[in-house]
């Protein structure tokens, strides 16, 4: 499962596309994603706030994620 | 006949804009420019790095455009936003509206570039002589 990253959350993790790890299971849900990665990086819990996008879409905690979806974390957005 | 224009650019070319938006049906044509400032709360800002995950950008600004479209009546719109490093006084992003009558593309324009701050996924970095910061990661 890879996840893309832009903007600080790239900067947080060190690499503009992370490969989620399939122990001990992948996340189902956008909200076990988040959880998965604050408790691997912290400093995501740091953030104003991050969402998950979900195949260009924002996508709600709720939302069932699959393998083949592309999935990106939005951190604060800042454009203008 | 094409009524949008969304794009993301290396280089805005602030012309490019009134060309546009030129329409026979409108009365009135406004455009938002957004460029770099130099200073931010006193510190000299050096450059402006721009990121964006293009294929979402693309699809919000679609969204908001037509969105905006319905909401006031416009007849065209142009959303386009550059990426990469931007210098002092250069353009960042441009928005713009043509409609009948000016209130409309007024206001479009005015949500056009506050809906795109709020949601279409481009970040900028501002670059300091000593330090660079992601604008609007921490509280």
């Amino acid at each position: 499962m890879k996840v893309l990253l832009f903007g600080i959350a790239k900067d947080i993790i060190g690499t503009s596309i992370f490969e989620m790890p399939s122990q001990p299971k992948y996340p189902t849900t956008v909200k076990e994603l988040k959880v998965i990665l604050v408790q691997m990086f912290p400093d995501f819990a740091k953030l104003s706030s991050f969402a998950v996008a979900v195949n260009s879409e924002y996508a709600h905690d709720d939302e069932a994620l699959q393998l083949n979806d592309e999935i990106a974390i939005i951190p604060p957005v800042s454009g203008g | 006949m094409k009524n949008t224009f969304i794009d993301i650019v290396d280089k805005i070319d602030t012309a490019q804009v009134y060309t546009d938006l030129i329409d026979a049906h409108s009365g009135g044509i406004c455009v938002f420019v957004g460029t770099v400032r130099e200073f931010t709360n006193n510190e000299q800002v050096i450059s402006l790095e721009f990121e964006a995950y293009k294929t979402m950008a693309i699809n919000e600004m679609q969204k908001i455009a037509e969105e905006a479209m319905q909401k006031w009546s416009l007849n065209k719109v142009v959303i386009r936003h550059a990426v990469g490093i931007k210098k002092i006084t250069e353009a960042v992003v441009v928005v713009g509206a043509s409609s009948a009558h000016r209130d409309a593309c007024f206001e479009g324009c005015r949500f056009l570039i506050d809906t795109l701050k709020e949601r279409v996924p481009i970040w900028k970095k501002e670059v300091f002589s000593n330090k660079s910061v992601w604008v609007s990661a921490h509280p």
